[in-house]
């Protein structure tokens, strides 16, 4: 099993989720968050106060899959996210110990696995 | 009342004259047209509230200047050129230039309109008043991707050449007025010149980026709901003011501009509940405006009885075309054509099916045995929708070849508040550097160390 953590551009979020419900993925978290990913900086103007904004937007996508899901899950994340520019963001692939699914308390790749 | 010979017939039955004198200044109209005037005026940051809580959170303030720098770009516009193109000489197509750059607008009670009671400055910056919303309300059906210069070269130039030569038609004598159209306060004149306005700069513009392939969401419907309120409280300036004097017929209007959204309320809200089952608040804040713009070309012209009736039919026409719309491929956004348009054409047919002569004491309708009325009325509709839409596109075309219309995709995007303004509506402040100077503003960021790009 993989935890797959991906920083995405808020505004390409929905292309993101269609790309991964055509890959079947199902069961996913989503949070938004600020950071900085060497993007050029925004200059915003509030009356006499100049700033300059060093955080974007972003939502963050967190997503449990078993080993064989691992692919098809980046790769849609990655023709969905894409615009080329800087600051599309990042997938990090992350190992995990145990996962156990609440309701039913199956464990694995079981509690991973989507209910059909 | 918006017809030239009409406050003349009134002095004049009033005095038993044959013919009236120059009114009389009269303290208590003033009174009246100067809080009507302010109210008229505060419809437009409504507007603002309302088509600002519609759109997107990262398009909020684009939108709401959309309207608010209407107050100030239609405004000059108006006084410097427009009221003189609308309001002043014989001419049936177009006022002359006596009043350009405001020259002989002066204090007296005369001008333009030979019976009124009030200076005749005030009457003309109330007139402004009903430019600026309608220019604004245009508005509604390019926001979230129209560039920002390119929409103040519009509405400056669409308050000038499409909404001044349609209230010379309709209020300055015209040759609509002539024809015996009538409109109260501006059913032909405002709502449905920006209704028709909005559908044809939607087709120039074409849809953003996302229409019909995801969700766009109201994002503060609360706002939606304060802009509704707003505006119906500006709307008793914008129909009870029409009557240009602390009048009667002032009362009728107010009381119809009640009865009206009260009646289109409650059509509306038992249309959803039949259609979903639920009444949605964005649907009842829609029912107040399609109300207020039915019974406006008939404010003071039916009875309150009628006036409920108006409001409850006039429900139906918005409410199907807004459906019809948003599976459409037609992005009027904010669908200033099935509040605006749609419910001033239903308001035009209407004011000659419902009006009486022992009411207004100047027209029947076709309850009371004129059927003819109906059809003088459809006709102003015609003209002022081949009007407003052919010259409407005409400016697009020219504002176009000077800038361009549209934003980039990738603009629309990010969001109009960020790419047009550089400002954010809801902003935490968190991870903003303050930029003391301009030459201290850092000019890259450094690159950590190993690079995080």
């Amino acid at each position: 099993m993989k935890l797959i953590v991906a920083i995405v551009r808020t505004e390409k979020l929905n292309d993101v989720l269609e790309a991964l419900f055509k890959a079947e993925v199902r069961g996913l978290s989503i949070s938004r968050v600020q950071g900085h990913g060497g993007e050029t900086e925004r200059v915003e103007t509030y009356r006499g106060t100049t700033v300059k904004m060093e955080l974007s937007e972003k939502v963050r996508l967190e997503i449990g899959v078993s080993d064989h899901f691992v692919e098809p899950t980046v790769r849609a994340i990655l023709a969905g996210a894409r615009t080329g520019e800087v600051g599309d963001g990042k997938i990090f692939v992350l190992p995990v110990e145990k996962v156990y699914r609440i309701r039913t308390g199956e464990e694995d790749t079981a509690a991973v696995t989507p209910v059909s | 009342m918006k017809n030239l010979r009409l406050p003349i017939f009134l002095g004049a039955m009033a005095m038993g004259l044959a013919f009236a004198e120059d009114p009389e200044f009269s303290a208590a109209d003033t009174a009246w047209m100067l809080v009507a005037t302010g109210l008229v005026l505060l419809m437009t940051p409504a507007l603002a509230f309302f088509y600002g809580g519609l759109v997107r959170s990262k398009n909020a303030l684009n939108t709401m200047m959309m309207s608010f720098s209407a107050l100030g770009f239609v405004a000059v516009a108006w006084a410097l050129l427009g009221y003189t193109l609308a309001l002043s000489g014989d001419g049936n197509f177009i006022g002359d230039l006596r009043y350009l750059f405001l020259n002989n607008v002066g204090m007296e009670n005369k001008g333009a309109i030979a019976s009124i009671t009030i200076p005749h400055m005030l009457w003309m910056i109330f007139q402004g008043t009903f430019a600026i919303i309608t220019a604004a309300l245009v508005s509604g059906a390019v926001v979230e991707r129209m560039r920002f210069p390119a929409f103040l070269l519009f509405i400056t130039l669409w308050g000038l050449f499409v909404y001044a030569p349609i209230a010379k038609w309709v209020w300055g004598g015209g040759f609509l007025a002539d024809l015996g159209a009538w409109d109260f306060a501006g059913g032909t004149v405002v709502h449905i010149n920006s209704g028709i306005a909005a559908v044809v700069a939607a087709l120039v513009l074409g849809a953003r980026k996302d229409f019909g392939r995801q969700a766009i969401l109201p994002h503060n419907v609360p706002f939606v709901l304060l802009g509704a309120a707003l505006l119906w409280f500006g709307w008793f300036g914008f129909n009870a003011g029409s009557a240009w004097a602390a009048s009667a017929t002032a009362g009728l209007a107010l009381t119809n501009t009640i009865l009206a959204p009260a009646a289109t309320i409650v059509v509306w809200s038992l249309l959803d509940l039949m259609r979903t089952g639920r009444v949605t608040a964005v649907g009842l804040a829609t029912a107040i405006v399609v109300g207020l713009v039915v019974i406006t070309p008939a404010a003071a012209f039916v009875s309150p009885f009628f006036a409920l009736v108006m409001g409850a039919i006039g429900a139906f026409p918005s409410y199907y075309v807004l459906l019809w719309r948003a599976k459409s491929g037609l992005d009027d956004s904010l669908d200033v054509f099935a509040a605006h348009g749609v419910g001033g054409i239903t308001g035009a047919i209407l004011t000659g099916v419902f009006a009486q002569k022992a009411v207004n004491g100047l027209f029947d309708g076709l309850i009371a045995g004129n059927p003819a009325q109906v059809l003088i009325q459809a006709f102003a509709v015609l003209i002022a929708v081949v009007y407003s839409g052919a010259m409407t596109f005409l400016l697009l075309k020219l504002v176009g070849a000077i800038t361009p219309l549209k934003a980039a995709v990738k603009e629309e995007g990010v969001g109009m508040d960020i790419t047009q303004h550089g400002e954010e509506a809801y902003t935490s402040g968190e991870g903003a550097i303050l930029v003391k100077s301009e030459a201290a503003m850092p000019v890259a960021r450094p690159k950590a160390v190993g690079g995080t790009d």
